[in-house]
């Protein structure tokens, strides 16, 4: 899907054992599949249907989100940091598409 | 016995929201740089108010905190799609905004005065006109609609860069006649239910009208994200759901009549900052 565009927030640097709140948000209609449009037809459903959160390989937080979720869905958790490394955040579109964003955090 | 439990639980939820209420001494700060002004003492051409309060001091603790941090805020996803259409060419001409203006923050400043005198078209100019006189006559594009996505996203650029700005839109001179033509609509009552602007945002702010909490209503954090639609909504879009709410005829979204109201009500938020994108619910 086009115009999708993830945004994240992690802090850039952190001391071994710290917990840090990550945000993440992305543009999506999420389409519930329950509306019709101006003739009548139903809208087909359209949805980021998981949501995955891994630091170095191993998994922090796996989501699976429903049609009742609303657009442009906002996720905010917190995370142990043990060591540098790189937080892999992704998203599954119904459609198949998957946008990923990655970011940095340098243990001091 | 379980009904009553139920009603009960019921009961408790209709209470919450007004529990929610904003601490009255709450201070918008955006990012923790942009202070605003969220209460100051009203314009002198203004004798139905003594302060005048954005519409922020009237949303729930939740709903404010939103508009505090960027990241929060769901508007500031339109303001980068407009952000990349600002440097997109369009038109026959080949040109993208950033040809003329280069960055969109070259444009700081400009939405703490509109609407203005436009001396060469010799009206009354908003910021959907300025952004349709670049698209129709430098870029040779068609112009977008009024309250089309590309527009509002567009005017949430322009007014992103001049936030924390002071309000101060000019009402003399030859804007003077436009000015006045907002100030009867504002003080005209519509509709069946006989309503004029002042009634609510004058007369009865601050109170509850059913569950909504009535703002002052001004428009200092146009365009705005409502929580409601989900998007952001032009002024004219909310003048145009003011009136029809008085079970009256709007008048037409981008009409001369609602540009005239623009600028009154505009005038009468003279000294708040400049929110928009706020989000409000």
């Amino acid at each position: 899907m086009d115009n999708v565009r993830p945004r994240v927030r992690t802090p850039r640097s952190a001391s071994a054992g710290d917990v840090a709140t990550i945000k993440t948000l992305i543009s999506h209609p999420m389409e519930s599949g329950q509306r019709k449009d101006s003739q009548g037809n139903t809208i087909p459903r359209q949805i980021i249907n998981r949501f995955t959160c891994d630091f170095n390989g191993e998994n922090v937080i796996d989501v699976t989100m429903e049609p009742a979720i609303s657009t442009n869905p906002y996720f905010e958790f917190e995370v142990k940091i043990p060591e540098s490394g790189d937080f892999q955040f992704t998203w599954y579109d119904d459609d198949g598409s998957v946008y990923e964003e990655t970011k940095s955090v340098e243990v001091s | 016995m379980k009904f009553n439990t139920m009603t009960a639980a019921a009961a408790l939820a209709l209470v919450t929201p007004a529990m929610l209420a904003a601490n009255p001494d709450a201070k918008l700060v955006v990012n923790g740089q942009i202070e605003m002004t969220t209460e100051t003492e009203a314009p002198e051409h203004l004798d139905g108010l003594r302060t005048i309060r954005s519409g922020w001091t009237f949303r729930t603790e939740e709903t404010q905190s939103l508009q505090m941090d960027d990241f929060d805020n769901p508007a500031m996803i339109y303001v980068d799609e407009a952000r990349d259409a600002w440097y997109a060419k369009d038109g026959a001409a080949d040109q993208s905004c950033a040809s003329c203006h280069e960055d969109p923050e070259s444009l700081e400043g400009l939405r703490a005065e509109l609407p203005k005198w436009n001396e060469e078209a010799g009206k009354v100019y908003t910021a959907e006109m300025y952004v349709n006189e670049c698209r129709t006559e430098r870029m040779e594009a068609e112009p977008w609609g009024w309250d089309s996505q590309e527009m509002k996203n567009m005017t949430a650029l322009i007014s992103s860069v001049s936030r924390g700005m002071t309000v101060d839109v000019q009402i003399d001179g030859p804007v003077r006649e436009t000015w006045e033509r907002g100030k009867e609509i504002y003080y005209t009552r519509y509709g069946q239910l006989e309503l004029a602007c002042a009634t609510c945002h004058e007369e009865n702010y601050d109170m509850n009208i059913r569950a909504d909490h009535l703002s002052q209503g001004h428009i200092n954090g146009f365009p705005t994200y409502r929580l409601k639609q989900a998007n952001l909504v032009s002024m004219h879009n909310r003048f145009n759901g003011c009136i029809r709410d008085t079970r009256g005829v709007p008048y037409e979204i981008g009409s001369e009549d609602f540009v005239a109201l623009e600028l009154y009500v505009a005038s009468r938020g003279n000294g708040l900052s400049v929110e928009g994108p706020a989000v409000r619910n």
